[in-house]
């Protein structure tokens, strides 16, 4: 099963470990994710469930390409990696 | 439900590194603590006179808008669920920035103010968005519901962004005598008013003028850009308006209004607050014309009103005579339930109280991260 990673920038408002998730894309990953810790889906997606602009997703060490739909899809061994942007701090 | 203790007199002051509060000890004015969500942009702060509890509006540079509350003056806080856009909003959104909104949908961006609903409905609170959303919450912060009524009128389309790039509601008057009259200023969008609870809307506020558009759209109430609204509670139908290029007064609850010309130093500012009792005194922060917005020669003042905008003194005892380039922005400015002190804050981190209805300010600070709002305890 993937692996999520979060930065610590965002766990210092969500505790948030590391974490094995199901999951065939992105968007599925995170939503398992999301059901364990809710409050973090505030903190990565915006209002309407795309990555927030100044957040970025990482599998493995390519940025995810579909930011909006979070189509990317992942192989069991494949580790994600959430952190913030360098911009918009 | 209880209120919380009754809290000493509180400033408190939003900036973009934390949430400060400052009491007086002795006769000087201290920091209360340690700062709250320190290093974290506050937008908008609300101490509730129904419940006691604080809000807090945080809008992090990277992880969004969130809504935090304290039950226990400031001790411990809780994140609440923040205003937010539904799905459903998707494509109801015929002009806030259309390079994101057009593919994803609307997101909150900042809660630029926080108020409450009327004193027979303790649970409930209003927040003004960039883009212009306005939301409200019946359970005291926990969720919130666009007022879709207003954000799927099609006459929205007319708004256009005032300081930030898209439109945002800044402020919410609530009618003391009866919470379903409201009435709310949009940058730029002019004044909104409903009178049945925010089910049905209608643009309001004639009389206005503006000095950006064509000549034919000067009197468009559609695009003034109201700075900010204030109204005293004991006459809710006075209302001030510190507007882009003036300053104006409705004494029929925000239906028409009346400019208010040559006052010195300037017409221009983004702050006012109106006495709570008395709806002749109101206090605004003049600066230069829209290009420079700093103090008139380099030179802080406060202005105030006693008959109603008739005459206007300049204050300056207490603030900086010379080489002053600090802005208070729209909710820098805020007068205490009795309509004794006012807190005002600066982009450059200075803090005042001013005494005695605003005549002597004592410097509170002068090393505080730029201030965004201040309110006082209620």
């Amino acid at each position: 099963m993937p692996t999520v990673f979060v930065t610590p920038n965002l766990t210092r408002h969500v505790p948030c470990p590391t974490t094995t998730v199901k999951g065939a894309t992105v968007r599925a990953a995170l939503d398992d994710l999301f059901v364990r810790v809710p409050r973090l889906r505030g903190y990565v997606l915006d209002d309407q469930g795309a990555l927030r602009q100044h957040v970025n997703v990482f599998v493995n060490d390519e940025s995810v390409r579909d930011r909006t739909g979070l189509g990317d899809t992942l192989g069991p061994t494949d580790e994600i990696f959430i952190f913030q942007a360098l911009s918009g701090g | 439900m209880a209120r919380t203790k009754p809290m000493k007199q509180t400033a408190f002051a939003g900036t973009r590194k934390g949430l400060f509060a400052f009491r007086r000890r002795g006769l000087h004015w201290a920091l209360a603590g340690e700062p709250a969500f320190l290093g974290e942009p506050v937008s908008a702060v609300l101490h509730d006179p129904r419940t006691g509890r604080i809000f807090a509006a945080l809008r992090l540079g990277h992880f969004g808008v969130k809504l935090h509350r304290s039950d226990d003056n400031g001790a411990t806080w809780r994140e609440m669920n923040a205003s937010a856009f539904s799905k459903d909003e998707k494509k109801m959104d015929p002009n806030v920035d259309p390079r994101t909104v057009e593919k994803k949908g609307p997101s909150v961006d900042m809660i630029w103010t926080l108020v409450p609903g009327g004193a027979e409905e303790p649970e409930t609170i209003w927040a003004g968005t960039t883009p212009g959303g306005l939301f409200r919450s019946t359970d005291g912060g926990e969720s919130w519901q666009l007022l879709s009524s207003l954000w799927n009128d099609p006459a929205r389309a007319k708004w256009f962004g005032g300081g930030y790039d898209v439109p945002g509601i800044h402020s919410v008057l609530i009618d003391p005598r009866d919470a379903k009259h409201i009435s709310i200023g949009i940058s730029i969008g002019g004044v909104w008013r409903s009178d049945d609870a925010g089910s049905t809307w209608a643009q309001t506020g004639n009389g206005m003028r503006n000095a950006y558009m064509p000549p034919d759209k000067a009197g468009d109430p559609a695009t003034q850009d109201v700075h900010r609204l204030a109204a005293p509670l004991a006459d809710p139908d006075v209302v001030w308006v510190q507007h882009h290029n003036g300053i104006f007064r409705s004494t029929d609850g925000a239906a028409n209004f009346k400019e208010i010309k040559k006052v010195k130093p300037s017409v221009f500012g983004f702050a006012v607050a109106a006495h709570p009792h008395d709806p002749k005194t109101a206090w605004f922060v003049p600066g230069v014309v829209d290009a420079q917005r700093i103090p008139v020669d380099g030179r802080l003042v406060v202005t105030r009103t006693r008959d109603g905008g008739k005459t206007f003194d300049a204050i300056t005892s207490g603030l900086p005579r010379k080489d002053c380039y600090d802005l208070v922005y729209r909710h820098g400015l805020d007068v205490d339930a009795e309509g004794e002190h006012l807190v005002m804050g600066s982009t450059t981190g200075n803090l005042w109280i001013g005494d005695r209805q605003g005549s002597r300010w004592t410097h509170v600070s002068a090393h505080l991260p730029p201030i965004a709002a201040v309110a006082w305890s209620r």
